[in-house]
């Protein structure tokens, strides 16, 4: 096929690509310099990585930020499946479009905004600021992707496979757990992977809602920053790419592939 | 009434409010909103019957077929099982299992898995749930694909996986929703009859869904014609077929040509009427609850029915009307020719082709001759 690489279309690919990864291929590129200077290249090493795994600041800040992570993307995957469930399968019932559009703010609203009102809420409750403060916060924010990703998958779900589970004798709490649970499970790793990224890569949120003792680690990396740029914080950075990276394309991956078997049964059905 | 009135054209074998009925469903209405998808429809279904819903789309019959499975609610009567009251029931309560027009095969499970699927809801027993899904799969002979997963299958065989799980509960009533639908022509002429023999076999009653005359006419022993969320007419396919009730019914299944006029009473218990193109006028059996002399009536014909010839019949011959031919339509077993009468009215003949093509008498342009026994006429109110 010719039409995929015309002079003009690679000249375009390779400046959005460009644009979008010299920055970051940079920073990891920088990683590996031998020389304490961000700027100046002074041969290959991997120095930085060791003295990373030796900064005990910085693995405690990487230890909270996964716990963070990973409860805050378990719990929103509970919940935004439940508003997932109500939005795709309750019809039209009173307040639905409200209750949608409450659901999708969270994705519009502007971080500082959210972090804000969530330190105002844990103020006036006057719960102590820490390890649980941030984690509800994540939680607030990323069941709404989860929501999204699911209500979507729902949609597209053949509702008679949920009928036939009743027909053939399944209560619906059963229905739900046998057969559409299963069916939308790739649906559900997605939308956990996705919880887990944004959660690791929140800075914002996390600054209003942690407290001492909380620091993670795009909080950290930040903090150091601003006491001038390490090749350490590079090889963290690096690090903290790589596992986003993987998540991202995990999960679209795993979307991808569902989706692909899901057009292949349709063709077959017809 | 005369010796010529037609013998299909008597009672089907179970008319409704005799008492005996397997499936009685009372004067059923469904309201969506402002729409009104079924009707007050009544109907009794015997046991073991195999009974068709047959209509276009959006005539209701999907609707009434969901509400005997339980996913619509009636907005109005009562549906009555082995005299039970479905209403009170849930789906999975009821002694009712559905063949959906997707399949609705869990893709996550093997076709065994699927066929088990409803035996373990009922917690039967392991080796009962072996023995019953081998069985169910022998009888839709896919035993040697048990193990494989539904994106696996032809559609084919997707269809017996389906027909299979909605079997294998052993269902007082099976449901389908225009089960063939999916399959290419040939693989759904041979599966009609399979269904047929597998309907016959399992004694089960079945309640099928489907918008193609051809299959119902195939498969069930008495069809209910539907228009608009009621039911225009309830009878044996030939019965249907042969004696319509109504103009809907006679155009809806087959092909048919249509005279309007008044009607007259004749000698020996015909009725008459008149029309331009026939010298000598049509005639039609009279029948005890159809139009009265006097009436306004169509008078309808089946092609197949109407014989064409290019010698004029004896004078004095009713149901006889000249025209010219403007097209053949030459359709392997049969030919239909497109008759122009001379006022400009359309008729349609159909013949079959007993001797190999290419002999035969008459062509385009042709000066012809039809005419049709008074037996094959059928006298519609207008």
């Amino acid at each position: 096929m010719r039409r995929g690489l015309s002079g003009v279309n690679l000249a375009a690919l390779t400046l959005g690509f460009a644009f979008l990864y010299i920055p970051i291929l940079l920073l990891i590129i920088y990683s590996f310099n031998e020389s304490k200077l961000v700027t100046v290249w002074a041969g290959f090493s991997t120095k930085w990585y060791a003295a990373m795994v030796e900064n005990e600041l910085l693995l405690d800040a990487a230890w909270m930020t996964l716990k963070v992570a990973f409860v805050s993307s378990t719990v929103a995957l509970v919940l935004g499946t439940l508003a997932g469930l109500a939005l795709a399968r309750l019809g039209r019932f009173p307040g639905r479009t409200l209750f949608s559009g409450m659901v999708y703010a969270p994705l519009v609203m502007p971080e500082v905004i959210t972090g804000l009102a969530m330190l105002l809420l844990f103020v006036a409750l006057s719960w102590a600021r820490g390890y649980w403060t941030v984690t509800v916060a994540h939680i607030t924010f990323s069941m709404a992707y989860v929501a999204v990703v699911v209500q979507s998958r729902l949609l597209t779900m053949d509702r008679s496979l949920e009928e036939a589970a009743m027909d053939l004798g399944a209560p619906p709490v059963r229905t739900f757990f046998a057969v559409t649970l299963p069916v939308i499970s790739p649906a559900l790793i997605a939308g956990w992977l996705l919880a887990f990224t944004l959660s690791l890569d929140d800075l914002v949120i996390a600054s209003f809602t942690s407290g001492p003792g909380s620091t993670t680690l795009p909080m950290k990396i930040y903090s150091q920053v601003r006491l001038g740029v390490t090749p350490e914080i590079n090889a963290v950075s690096t690090v903290l790419v790589g596992i986003v990276a993987t998540g991202v394309i995990a999960a679209s991956l795993i979307n991808k592939r569902a989706m692909v078997v899901r057009e292949r049964e349709a063709q077959q059905a017809v | 009434m005369s010796g010529r009135t037609q013998d299909v054209g008597g009672e089907a074998p179970l008319a409704p409010g005799n008492g005996d009925a397997f499936l009685r469903i009372e004067g059923v209405s469904k309201n969506f909103g402002a729409v009104v998808a079924v009707d007050d429809v009544s109907l009794d279904i015997a046991r073991g019957e195999f009974f068709a819903l047959l209509g276009p789309s959006g005539c209701g019959k999907t609707t009434l077929l969901r509400m005997l499975a339980g996913f619509e609610t009636p907005s109005g009567g009562g549906i009555l099982l082995d005299g039970v009251d479905l209403a009170a029931l849930p789906p999975y309560r009821r002694p009712v299992n559905m063949m959906f027009q997707s399949y609705a095969l869990f893709p996550h499970m093997t076709v065994a898995g699927n066929v088990a699927f409803g035996l373990r809801q009922d917690r039967v027993p392991r080796a009962e749930i072996a023995a019953r899904v081998a069985e169910a799969l022998a009888l839709v002979e896919l035993s040697p694909l048990a193990r494989r997963k539904p994106h696996q299958l032809s559609g084919g065989q997707r269809q017996r996986v389906a027909l299979a799980r909605s079997l294998v509960k052993r269902p007082k009533l099976l449901l389908l929703d225009e089960p063939l639908a999916a399959l290419d022509k040939k693989l759904r002429e041979q599966t009609q009859f399979e269904l047929m023999e597998i309907q016959q076999r399992v004694g089960i009653t079945f309640v099928i869904v489907t918008h193609d005359q051809d299959e119902a006419m195939t498969v069930a022993d008495r069809i209910a014609v539907m228009e608009e969320g009621r039911i225009a007419q309830v009878d044996t396919p030939a019965a249907i077929y042969e004696a319509p009730r109504s103009r809907y019914v006679a155009e809806f299944i087959g092909d048919v040509n249509i005279f309007e006029g008044r009607a007259q009473a004749v000698n020996g218990g015909d009725l008459a009427v008149a029309l331009a193109e026939a010298p000598c006028g049509l005639a039609a059996p009279a029948r005890a609850d159809g139009p009265a002399a006097g009436d306004t009536v169509l008078l309808a014909v089946r092609p197949e029915k109407i014989e064409i010839a290019s010698a004029p019949p004896p004078p004095g011959t009713v149901n006889a009307i000249a025209g010219q031919v403007t097209e053949i339509a030459y359709l392997g077993s049969t030919s239909t020719y497109r008759v122009r009468l001379d006022s400009g009215r359309m008729v349609v003949s159909t013949q079959t082709n007993r001797l190999r093509h290419g002999g035969e008498a008459i062509g385009r342009g042709a000066r012809v001759h039809l005419s049709w026994p008074v037996e094959a006429s059928i006298l519609l109110r207008a």
